[in-house]
């Protein structure tokens, strides 16, 4: 063997550190982190910094673990799917083991640690969410009924309750709410993602409501879960967690996010595939950006109050 | 002058290897800070003698 042959080039398939940050679903854990700190800073107890810190920071570890074990047992659908084809375990470049072992160390690491930073509440809600995202909506309900992410949806609704525990030690109406906020949330979200990406999942096996009731249901099942969101949402206004900057927030979110499952609803296919799912695409983009702004209008009601203006 | 070229892999390696120390040191800082505020807190206290004689 010579120098030029040991010094080829060519990928090895050997992961970079990348490969196993990116098996954590970095995007899903920023957005556990920002509702993970809202539901902290929101609660009505005072946390140092540094504890808030690390509380944050190992929900989103918790949270990163749960999604290193769906990359793991999801990698055949993964394969087949355009939008996740690239991921590191159907790529090959993280060896399916690997994902498991990851996630199940994390998984473990981030409760005992979260019970060691907060409390026993927080990090029992922690180790239940990672076994519901695990192994309730990875293994079971994704590719058993449609209903799939209208009951999944509740892992991705935890991280504020989460936040809000390590605060307080406990679970209230409040807290509830934030959770409630996600978890009406998601279904419109991403059945609006569904309708404009339908063929990845039919091709995948995955009983999305898209592919076992077609299109027009699935609109009506957006509209329906938006009519059910604005007064929740509107509703959280009065809470101690709300006020008249969220309730501006609230009013303005929801009568846009209405008004797009309204206008989801009354198309046909025809149309959307005209102008290539314009409103459905609009809408999904509305539907992150609803999300942001009233946990951000939260946290802005929270940080301001000390200072006479936030809050009732 | 090495004739030596680099292998993709070592960069990658590298690449992990520092990471992965970054992310250890990291967690040992926030440990630290997480005993320093715990410790100073009163939170690792032993509840005293007398406490624990009214408790009973």
């Amino acid at each position: 063997m010579t120098d030029t042959s040991l010094n080829t080039q060519a990928p090895t398939g050997e992961a970079g550190f990348g490969d196993y940050f990116a098996l954590l679903k970095p995007r899903v854990m920023s957005l556990v982190v920002f509702t993970a700190a809202v539901g902290l800073l929101a609660a009505p107890v005072a946390v140092h910094p540094v504890v808030a810190l690390a509380s944050v920071l190992f929900i989103a570890v918790g949270a990163g673990a749960s999604g290193a074990l769906n990359m793991w047992w999801d990698a055949d659908i993964d394969q087949v799917m355009k939008r996740t084809a690239g991921r590191p375990v159907p790529s090959g470049r993280v060896a399916p083991q690997e994902a498991l072992a990851l996630g199940t160390a994390l998984s473990g690491m981030a409760v005992v640690m979260l019970a060691l930073a907060s409390n026993f509440v927080a990090a029992g809600l922690l180790a239940f969410t990672i076994f519901f995202y695990a192994v309730i909506y990875t293994m079971w309900l994704k590719r058993w009924t449609p209903q799939n992410i209208v009951i999944g949806g509740a892992a991705g609704a935890f991280p504020p309750m989460i936040g809000w525990a390590a605060a307080t030690g406990g679970v209230s109406v409040e807290s509830v709410l934030m959770f409630a906020l996600i978890f009406v949330w998601t279904p419109p979200h991403f059945w609006a993602l569904c309708l404009f990406m339908n063929s990845d999942y039919e091709k995948a096996g995955v009983p999305m409501l898209t592919v076992t009731h077609g299109r027009r249901v699935t609109r009506r099942h957006v509209l329906a879960y938006t009519l059910l969101l604005a007064p929740l949402a509107v509703g959280t206004a009065f809470t101690s967690i709300g006020g008249p900057i969220y309730l501006a927030v609230a009013v303005v979110l929801n009568a846009l996010f209405v008004k797009g499952a309204v206008d989801i609803w009354r198309r046909d296919e025809t149309r959307a595939q005209a102008d290539k799912y314009r409103v459905e695409k609009r809408f999904f983009g509305l539907s992150l950006l609803y999300l942001f702004a009233h946990f951000g209008a939260i946290l802005a009601e929270a940080a301001l109050a000390p200072y006479g203006i936030g809050g009732w | 002058m090495s004739f030596r070229v680099e292998h993709e892999l070592h960069k990658r390696r590298r690449g992990r290897n520092i990471g992965l120390g970054l992310v250890l040191a990291a967690f040992i800082a926030l440990v630290f800070g997480l005993t320093v505020v715990k410790v100073t807190r009163g939170d690792m206290q032993m509840p005293s003698a007398e406490q624990v004689g009214a408790d009973n």
